[in-house]
């Protein structure tokens, strides 16, 4: 049976219906006329990959951010939803990925603030407060001790006490963005038993997730997202992951790349049993060894979140490494600074430009010096040589076309696309031997992302050793001379980009080794 | 860019005028008698300020006197600032830097003045540097906020100071005050006038000035120091030794504060009086936001509170309270700190969001 698309008279047995939905952001349309069917008792799942659109939508049905076009219909009522109070009050509660709980308070006084029980409307009423949680974790066989602090839990139990306060706010349409991303397995395993309890008790439950095997788990239907659109709704039951991957990650790759053959050199860059943590401390990066030669792209496929940002700071020497080692051209720089990797003619494109690549209220000129700011010829015997800054920046701002072609401007009056090119400019001019490519098109039109392909493969013709680091299989695919898979800082499988299919692919980023994923994919 | 650049020397002044305003209408308030001899009353306090700050030789000697101290603890906290540190602690750094420098110069009888007077600064500042460096250090190693260590050091450098001159450094006859250092480690005098006097210390001062400005604009460690002040983390992935740099702009402006207190010991007191600064060192916040944290903008928000302080004596004479000074003053910094609120009042305010 396939999903059955309401009519609109049965749209009050559905809890959330959202039609039309349009979102634009500054540079981006996060949503493009999405639609939303959740049936009143079901579990539903969104799944897509990171940028997809999903977090955008529920923050929409949450009154987060208003909708740009389109209708929220809650229990088949047309609603305008302005602010997450309004959401409260018709019954919708959200669970985001990051907690919002207080370290030092119990677990009661947590769930009960901001709708404090009181004693003569003006004290908090802590007994009344505990007895109320202890009645509704009871309730919905969600356990928890009311008298814990929140710092002294564990990560499972505090996203049960996120979920006790959307209950005690008297939810009855849930929505969870990205539940599992911080959970062990186990407790992914306690967390659906809880979901179930809770569908069993009436509860309308909306799922986020870009795990493929938890969507067969527990919902009952999917609706598939990708680049802002809609790109399948079908119940659980119909399908399987294989057929969710294609739907996740689309068939046709958009950017046709000519890449010409090219046999690789000597090794440039050799990583072995590298193990880094992550900022909690916790193992992000775990044993993982590859190496990358002369004028070849290694790309490193996975999805947001499995270890790839704490690998490409621990490379730069931006991260301390736990163990393994790094050696690059012959040095070993485990442990070295980030200005020794760059003298050893290291370069980086960072995924996060805003926090790693740029200085915005530094002029373009300025940003092109960065890094080389206190040598020949930026630098003469401690001082600047901004005669040279400049001659060089403008010619660097010519050869890559930013716009505006103005070297005083500063950075963050830019566009993304024009402030990633001015990165690339810079990275590309300390002509180095490995390169080191993180997320370089997220965020860009096509016309800058045409540009940067290019760039990378000018860079691969120069025998430059280069590590892509990307979100966007279609990148990796195209740009890629070998391919590996990291899922929760592990390599799950590398591969030819001619040898994989894209469900194999999607298999392997969701956890499946190689071989799973090759008998999975042709069953 | 040029627009930016007009506002940061606009929002100083347009908040002096509104400040001068507020004031006026308080001068206005607390006067008598009719609306027309209240505004000749507005009218003789103005001029009254600005002869007793600039109206006789002696009044532009006490103006720069009082601004000296002004520009290098201004620079001192600008400087930080620069980096991302606030240095709360000028107060501090200045006394330790006045003591030194003090038992230094007490001592220095044997040395040519052209040898005592450069020893005596240098010693000034390296305890200054050495009393802010502490807090750099903590900070770039354990993180330690610098807010909060500075403030604490400033307790220990006014203890030890105060201890310094009534026990082990004191000259006798029941004050706290240091023996009179040696005439060699005096600074010459720039001008003289009656029974006053003026040392060559605003010379010292701004050059300090010009060489902070050299280092901010021309040096790839000024380029360092900014680049760690806007944005750490692309600092650190540009090669930049980000502990580094705290730790050393802590020392320069800890450097600068010591010279501020050295040079009022060895060209205004000749002497130490544990008690020297009596605030100087928190005005060097004001005078740098005021400054806007520019070398040059900070010898002039100098010359302005210098300025207004000693022209606030002679408004007292035609019955307008000194306290007036200080509410202009407050007022200044307050719209400096709160720029969205003087662009607000000028209707610059643009759409700040979409990002």
């Amino acid at each position: 049976m396939p999903f059955h698309i309401p009519q609109e008279d049965e749209y009050k047995d559905y809890a959330v219906v959202m039609k039309g939905i349009v979102k634009q952001f500054p540079r981006v349309l996060a949503n493009d006329h999405v639609d939303l069917y959740v049936k009143r008792g079901e579990i539903h799942a969104i799944v897509g990959e990171n940028g997809a659109g999903k977090s955008t939508l529920m923050n929409q049905l949450y009154g987060l951010y208003n909708a740009d076009e389109g209708q929220i219909l809650i229990n088949g009522e047309v609603l305008s939803i302005n602010n997450p109070k309004d959401a409260i009050a018709v019954g919708i509660g959200m669970v985001h990925q990051h907690f919002m709980l207080v370290g030092p308070l119990t677990v009661a006084e947590n769930i009960v603030l901001g709708d404090e029980p009181t004693k003569m409307k003006s004290f908090f009423d802590l007994a009344k407060a505990r007895k109320e949680v202890k009645r509704i974790s009871e309730e919905y066989g969600l356990k928890v001790d009311v008298d814990s602090k929140i710092e002294d839990i564990s990560v499972g139990t505090q996203q049960r006490v996120e979920i006790l306060k959307t209950l005690y706010r008297g939810a009855d349409i849930l929505i969870l963005d990205e539940p599992t991303a911080v959970l062990t397995p186990q407790e992914t395993e306690e967390l659906f038993v809880v979901l179930r309890n809770l569908q069993n008790d009436g509860k309308t439950i909306i799922f986020i997730t870009h795990k493929l095997n938890e969507v067969i788990a527990v919902s009952n239907n999917v609706t598939v997202m990708r680049g802002g659109k809609v790109t399948g709704q079908i119940p659980t039951s119909e399908t399987t992951p294989r057929e969710l991957a294609n739907m996740m990650v689309g068939r046709e790759v958009l950017l046709r790349v000519e890449k010409e053959k090219k046999e690789p050199g000597e090794k440039t860059l050799e990583v072995t049993g590298l193990k880094v943590n992550d900022n909690r401390g916790l193992p992000a990066v775990k044993g993982v060894s590859f190496e990358i030669r002369k004028g070849e792209i290694l790309g490193i496929a996975g999805v947001a979140g499995n270890g790839q940002s704490e690998l490409e700071e621990a490379l730069m020497g931006l991260r301390k490494k736990e163990g393994g080692t790094i050696n690059f051209n012959g040095l070993d720089i485990t442990s070295a600074t980030p200005r020794v990797i760059r003298e050893a003619r290291m370069s980086h494109i960072a995924a996060d430009r805003f926090k790693y690549a740029m200085v915005k209220e530094f002029t373009v000129a300025y940003n092109m010096a960065l890094g080389r700011h206190y040598k020949q010829p930026f630098a003469e015997g401690g001082f600047l040589n901004h005669k040279n800054i400049n001659a060089i920046s403008k010619d660097l701002v010519k050869k890559f076309d930013v716009r505006p072609p103005e070297i005083q401007n500063t950075a963050e009056n830019l566009s993304g696309g024009n402030q990633q090119k001015m990165v690339v400019a810079r990275e590309f001019d300390y002509q180095p031997l490995c390169m080191v490519v993180s997320q370089p098109t997220r965020g860009l039109d096509i016309g800058a992302i045409e540009f940067i392909h290019s760039t990378i493969l000018e860079l691969r013709r120069e025998d430059v050793a280069i590590l892509l680091i990307s979100m966007e299989l279609d990148e990796i695919l195209s740009l890629s001379d070998r391919i590996i898979v990291m899922y929760e800082g592990e390599i799950m499988g590398e591969v030819k980009p001619n040898e994989v299919s894209l469900e194999e692919l999607g298999l392997m980023m969701a956890g499946s080794t190689l071989e799973q994923a090759r008998s999975e994919a042709h069953e | 860019m040029n627009k930016k650049k007009w506002m940061r020397v606009a929002i100083p002044i347009i908040s002096i005028l509104i400040a001068l305003l507020i004031a006026s209408i308080i001068i206005i308030w607390i006067g008598k008698g009719s609306f027309a001899e209240r505004f000749d009353f507005l009218v003789k306090a103005y001029t009254e300020m600005v002869k007793g700050a600039f109206g006789n030789k002696t009044a532009i000697m006490n103006t720069i006197i009082k601004m000296t101290p002004l520009i290098l603890t201004g620079l001192a906290v600008g400087f930080g600032f620069r980096a991302g540190v606030f240095n709360i602690g000028a107060e501090g750094q200045m006394a330790m830097g006045a003591l030194t420098a003090t038992i230094f110069a007490v001592n220095a009888a044997s040395l040519p003045s052209f040898v005592a007077i450069p020893l005596t600064m240098i010693v000034g500042m390296l305890a200054g540097a050495v009393w802010a460096g502490i807090a750099g250090f903590l900070k770039a190693k354990t993180g330690a906020h610098e807010v909060i260590t500075t403030i604490m050091l400033n307790w220990i450098a006014y203890n030890i100071t105060n201890w310094a001159v009534t026990d082990p450094f004191n000259a006798g006859g029941g004050i706290p005050k240091s023996p009179e250092i040696a005439s060699s480690a005096k600074l010459p005098n720039l001008l003289t006038s009656q029974a006053s006097f003026m040392s060559f210390g605003i010379l010292i001062a701004i050059a300090a000035a010009v060489v902070i400005y050299i280092i901010l604009y021309k040096t790839s460690m000024g380029y360092e120091v900014k680049a760690v002040g806007f944005n750490p983390y692309a600092a650190e992935y540009g090669g930049i030794n980000v502990s580094k740099n705290i730790i050393l702009t802590m020392a320069i402006s800890g450097a600068l504060a010591g010279l501020a207190g050295t040079l009022e010991s060895i060209g205004l007191y000749y002497r130490f009086y544990g008690t020297l600064s009596s605030g100087k060192g928190f005005d060097g916040i004001s005078i740098a936001l005021i400054g806007q944290n520019n070398p040059f903008g900070i010898i002039a928000a100098s010359l302005l509170i210098g300025g207004l302080r000693t022209g606030s004596n002679q408004m007292q004479f035609v019955g307008v309270p000194k306290h007036i000074v200080m509410i202009i003053q407050s007022i200044i910094i307050f719209l400096v700190a709160a720029e969205r609120m003087v662009m607000t009042i000028m209707g610059w305010n643009r759409k700040k969001g979409a990002k």
